[in-house]
């Protein structure tokens, strides 16, 4: 195995980095469409107070951005250095939804973010409602590509590997663009963008409702939010829902480990906390079947054969085909000159068993198995922390209906101190989907001690600590920015 | 000239844009400073690509080496 304290440090960097990416990136894509409602009502309306109130959000949507903006960068820089053999192995499959991702979104939003700041007196109102869309549209897009690239980690389809090149190469594009995993992924990530723009607008409304300031935009900009919110975070439910059937088909391990079921069967039982399940539920969530058969982690090292008979290969059975696979292409690249015809066998048995390909690296069936209690709570965190949100947004948007918001002080603390929770459950969310198909880069193709770079341990600590120096610099200066345009206000009331 | 005279109005909204921003130039300062620092300094000196100065035979190569004669992967 590469040396642990490389992998692990290379992975913990590459956390730390997707995790303070994964900040940024929510609150713009939520943001984006509540500033976009806003500015709808405007244009609809004519009634320039929308316009004070979605040009606030706006300006904090900007500050969002330039500090959010390139953190994704970095993750690029490290796939080149800590994690070059993936970069390599992976081929096209990864670099070609990037590149489209780069060159579209950077067109995009260059364009249409320009006129949305600077076009206000310079355009007319529809073409500038239209920038302010597209560029809510702009960054939801960004997140289709990378997503795609991340989905196809998850449950790698659309590609062959080729021996001669050492590379996966495309050979269906639009299997790798309709890929059940980032059509879910996609809508899962964007609507939880909502909830956490909503949130964080609510949040800071209630902030203003505490301090008796412009009261008139903090409730326009909780009833949007709210709105916008509460759908958002049904969507999120839904997409969840249709990722945890994903994930019980094509990862069986990481939802095991997110239930911490040791063995299954049919009837499995949903797990509300240790010792606390729904009988059954696990089968509807997983297969949407009362008698649907889930696998535990002892059932998927083991071997297990569904309902319908198709048996499923225990772990040792998986490694020994991927010994096989890694031998046969150690044969190939050293026969193909040599000998075309042995050359020839080696190939035909390196596809026979390319689909076990990572497993040869795998040394004990213990590897397979993702930490289950970081996968069980954080599971936890984020669907508690979800329903949460949804039962918050609820009670505020009715509140605010009932004209009685501005008198509950308590709701409004508790709508401002739950900004926190809904970027904790984001950070939850990643880790359930992420650490939870540990050990796999790729799945099944190639898991991460086989995917790092041969470089020295001291030079991944030395960047991630200059990392956490960097990036708690960078979002020291956001808040403090931020909360300076907060407290500024919109003063919409004062003018 | 038609074209001419687009690419100028495009060119002037952005300058008058940047010109007459106020809080927003401490943002661009901002972006500025972490582009310096992503690829002025990180980039330059903390991540050169492993595959960096090989052509494509050579990294095909390298790879394949990784995957396959690594003394860190035990195969058997």
């Amino acid at each position: 195995m590469a040396e642990t304290a490389l992998v692990d440090w290379s992975r913990l960097q590459f956390a730390l980095t997707a995790g303070y990416h994964w900040l940024f990136v929510p609150l713009t894509l939520g943001l984006a469409i509540i500033m976009a409602t806003m500015e709808t009502i405007y244009v609809k309306t004519g009634d320039e107070f929308w316009k004070r109130t979605a040009k606030f959000w706006m300006k904090l949507f900007a500050i969002n951005f330039a500090v959010g903006i390139a953190t994704g960068i970095i993750l690029e820089f490290e796939f080149g250095t800590n994690w070059s053999n993936y970069s390599w192995f992976v081929g096209d499959i990864f670099g070609a939804p990037l590149a489209i991702e780069g060159i579209f979104a950077f067109f995009m939003e260059a364009t249409f973010f320009a006129v949305m700041f600077f076009g206000w007196e310079k355009v007319s109102k529809r073409f500038h409602l239209a920038a302010t869309w597209l560029t809510g549209i702009g960054a939801a897009i960004s997140a289709v590509w990378i997503l795609i690239a991340n989905a196809w980690m998850q449950h790698p389809v659309g590609m062959e590997f080729n021996p001669d090149t050492v590379r996966h190469e495309m050979v269906d594009f639009w299997a790798l663009v309709l890929n059940p995993v980032a059509i879910s992924k996609f809508f899962h990530s964007v609507f939880s963008g909502w909830m956490t723009g909503s949130v964080f607008v609510i949040g800071i409304s209630c902030w203003y409702l505490l301090r008796r300031r412009e009261t008139r935009f903090a409730l326009a900009s909780i009833r949007v939010a709210a709105v916008i919110g509460i759908l958002g975070t049904f969507a999120v439910m839904l997409s969840g829902d249709s990722s945890g059937v994903h994930a019980a088909k094509y990862q069986p391990m990481k939802l095991a480990a997110a239930e911490g079921l040791k063995d299954g069967g049919e009837r499995a039982p949903f797990s509300i906390v240790p010792g606390v399940e729904i009988p059954a539920m696990l089968s509807i969530l997983a297969t949407h079947d009362i008698d649907g058969y889930v696998p535990g982690i002892n059932n998927i090292l083991d071997g297990y054969t569904t309902p319908d008979g198709v048996y499923h290969l225990s772990a040792e059975e998986k490694i020994e085909r991927g010994k096989k696979a890694i031998e046969s292409f150690k044969a190939y690249r050293n026969l193909k000159e040599s000998d075309p015809v042995a050359a020839a066998v080696a190939r035909q048995t390196l596809n026979e068993n390319i689909d076990y390909f990572g497993y040869g690296y795998i040394n004990s069936k213990d590897e397979l198995v993702p930490p289950v209690p970081l996968i069980y709570w954080a599971f936890r965190v984020m669907v508690g922390l979800g329903g949460f949100l949804l039962l918050l947004m609820m009670v505020v948007l009715w509140s605010e209906y009932r004209q009685r918001l501005t008198d509950m002080r308590w709701l409004q603390w508790a709508a401002l101190l739950s900004v926190p929770l809904v970027y904790l459950a984001g950070q939850a969310g990643w880790i359930v989907a992420e650490v939870g198909r540990q050990p796999w880069v790729i799945d099944g193709l190639l898991p991460v001690n086989a995917a790092v770079s041969s470089v020295s341990v001291a030079a991944v600590q030395t960047t991630f600590w200059l990392f956490v120096a960097i990036f708690t610099l960078f979002l020291v200066i956001e808040m403090r920015i931020m909360i300076k345009a907060i407290k500024q206000g919109p003063n919409i009331e004062t003018e | 000239m038609a074209i001419m005279r687009r690419l100028i109005a495009i060119w002037d909204f952005y300058v008058d844009g940047f010109r007459s921003m106020t809080w927003g130039r401490q943002l661009w300062w901002l972006i500025l400073l972490k582009v310096i620092i992503l690829f002025a300094v990180l980039r330059a000196f903390f991540f050169r690509p492993t595959l960096a100065g090989k052509d494509e035979q050579q990294r095909i190569e390298y790879i394949g080496d990784q995957l396959t004669n690594n003394p860190n992967y035990k195969l058997n």
